[in-house]
């Protein structure tokens, strides 16, 4: 569970997002023009990569992409 | 759990109609350009259909069950059984069951009822279908379903573009030693306001307030009366919920998901049946869509797709299917069935039809005021 394997991830799932400007303290958020599409996105890239499912709390929490891995962690250990 | 077998009945036919109006969501300017092409690509609804003033879903519905007992040649005087299963009532009071049974001119020997149930409508009308008919006293029977969901608020992003309406009928006949059906039904009610209209019932009665329309979000503007979806709720409960459904069941009848043609699953976004797929291991070519035509049409969303994209085939060929319906309640279930060359017309419009089984179709709404 790397956050570079990670971001490759998400940098092929959102197309337009040019590559490597996404770093492990970024604001995702802001990063990727958060709106709810972005969120399932992110919930099903996460459900397939890791097999966690993480909600709205979780996405709205985790200001980084190193917290929310973090978090990922977090609920696949629980 | 809720695993159960019916036996003795076949899907003799299936039928499905739309409202000639088709609603692009490239037009829908109240989201910019970038979302929009998010909702076509990844939600997957590029159109949908929307009824206008006059028409309800039993109307949908009705020239649906027209056609296809025009097609399967039955003669209504023996069709004793009618379920109606939507959200979208032409009135509160009394059920739509009882007008379609008057309307179609089926005898007065007709059992008819509705059932209020959303997404996971289709499988558990079956269900209940199946188990009244097994025991041969009722030979015929008419599973109706639809929803009319172009009323909610146009200025709310997050429901508004994703639904289209839709009628559906599914003939039901009794067939001693036909192949069983297997279900698999769930519930949880704690999930029940993901989906919600929070005004209009006993609970929460129409006033003055509940019309009154409210910013929740950016881009949502929507009052009382008008649908609520949680979309990141039910996202995730589908992703956890259905594929184990599925398994389940068929680990029950000891097949795996090789033994099946087609999962005919409810459409309520590309994105969710996808990584239901995924989960199941399967192809795509064993998942159709027909959400990026149709939009989510709610209860009629899994016959809509079977006429819509299997319509030749189950027409021609023998199928093994698994249907899976999942979402408001939160309810869901799903059926391993087979089908065997069943009557399926191409999808109606509605416009096109009417006039052939009802020059008044006026009736009933001069009739309510």
């Amino acid at each position: 569970m790397e956050i570079e394997h990670f971001i490759e991830r998400i940098e092929e799932e959102f197309e337009d997002l040019p590559g490597g400007v996404l770093k492990p303290t970024s604001d995702f958020k802001k990063v990727l023009d958060w709106n709810s599409i972005n969120a399932l996105v992110m919930i099903s890239l996460i459900d397939a990569e890791y097999e966690v499912i993480v909600n709205a709390k979780d996405l709205n929490n985790a200001q980084s992409l190193h917290d929310l891995l973090e978090l990922v962690k977090k609920k696949r250990t629980v | 759990m809720a695993v159960f077998t019916t036996r003795n009945t076949r899907i003799a036919g299936i039928s499905a109609c739309v409202p000639e109006k088709i609603i692009s969501n490239w037009d829908y300017t109240w989201i910019g350009m970038k979302e929009r092409q998010q909702l076509v690509n990844t939600i997957g609804v590029e159109t949908k259909r929307a009824v206008d003033k006059y028409t309800s879903a039993s109307d949908l519905c009705y020239v649906a069950a027209e056609k296809l007992v025009e097609d399967l040649g039955w003669i209504k005087e023996e069709i004793e059984l009618l379920i109606f299963i939507s959200q979208s009532k032409d009135y509160t009071i009394p059920h739509n069951a009882a007008i379609i049974q008057d309307r179609m001119g089926l005898p007065r020997t007709c059992v008819a009822f509705d059932i209020g149930l959303g997404c996971s409508a289709y499988v558990y009308g079956l269900s209940v279908m199946n188990n009244m008919m097994s025991s041969g006293h009722i030979k015929k029977g008419l599973l109706l379903m639809g929803d009319i969901s172009s009323t909610g608020s146009r200025r709310d992003k997050s429901a508004y573009p994703l639904f289209g309406d839709a009628g559906t009928a599914t003939a039901i006949e009794y067939a001693d030693g036909f192949e069983e059906m297997t279900f698999n039904l769930q519930t949880d009610g704690a999930g029940y306001d993901a989906i919600i209209i929070p005004d209009g019932g006993m609970r929460n009665p129409t006033t003055k307030s509940s019309l009154e329309f409210k910013q929740i979000d950016k881009g949502i503007i929507r009052n009382n009366i008008q649908i609520v979806l949680n979309g990141i709720d039910v996202f995730n409960f589908s992703l956890r919920e259905v594929a184990p459904n599925i398994l389940s069941l068929l680990e029950r009848i000891n097949k795996t998901t090789e033994d099946f043609d087609y999962f005919v699953l409810h459409q309520a976004n590309k994105l969710m049946n996808n990584a239901i797929r995924m989960k199941l291991k399967s192809p795509k070519a064993k998942f159709p869509l027909s959400i990026s035509k149709y939009g989510n049409t709610s209860s009629a969303s899994i016959p809509v797709t079977i006429v819509s994209e299997l319509q030749k085939e189950i027409s021609v060929n023998e199928l093994n299917l698994i249907l899976s319906g999942f979402g408001v309640g939160l309810s869901w279930g799903s059926v391993s069935l087979k089908t065997d060359r069943i009557k399926c017309p191409e999808v109606l419009i509605y416009e096109d039809h009417i006039k052939n089984y009802n020059p008044n179709r006026y009736h009933y709404i001069v009739k309510s005021k």
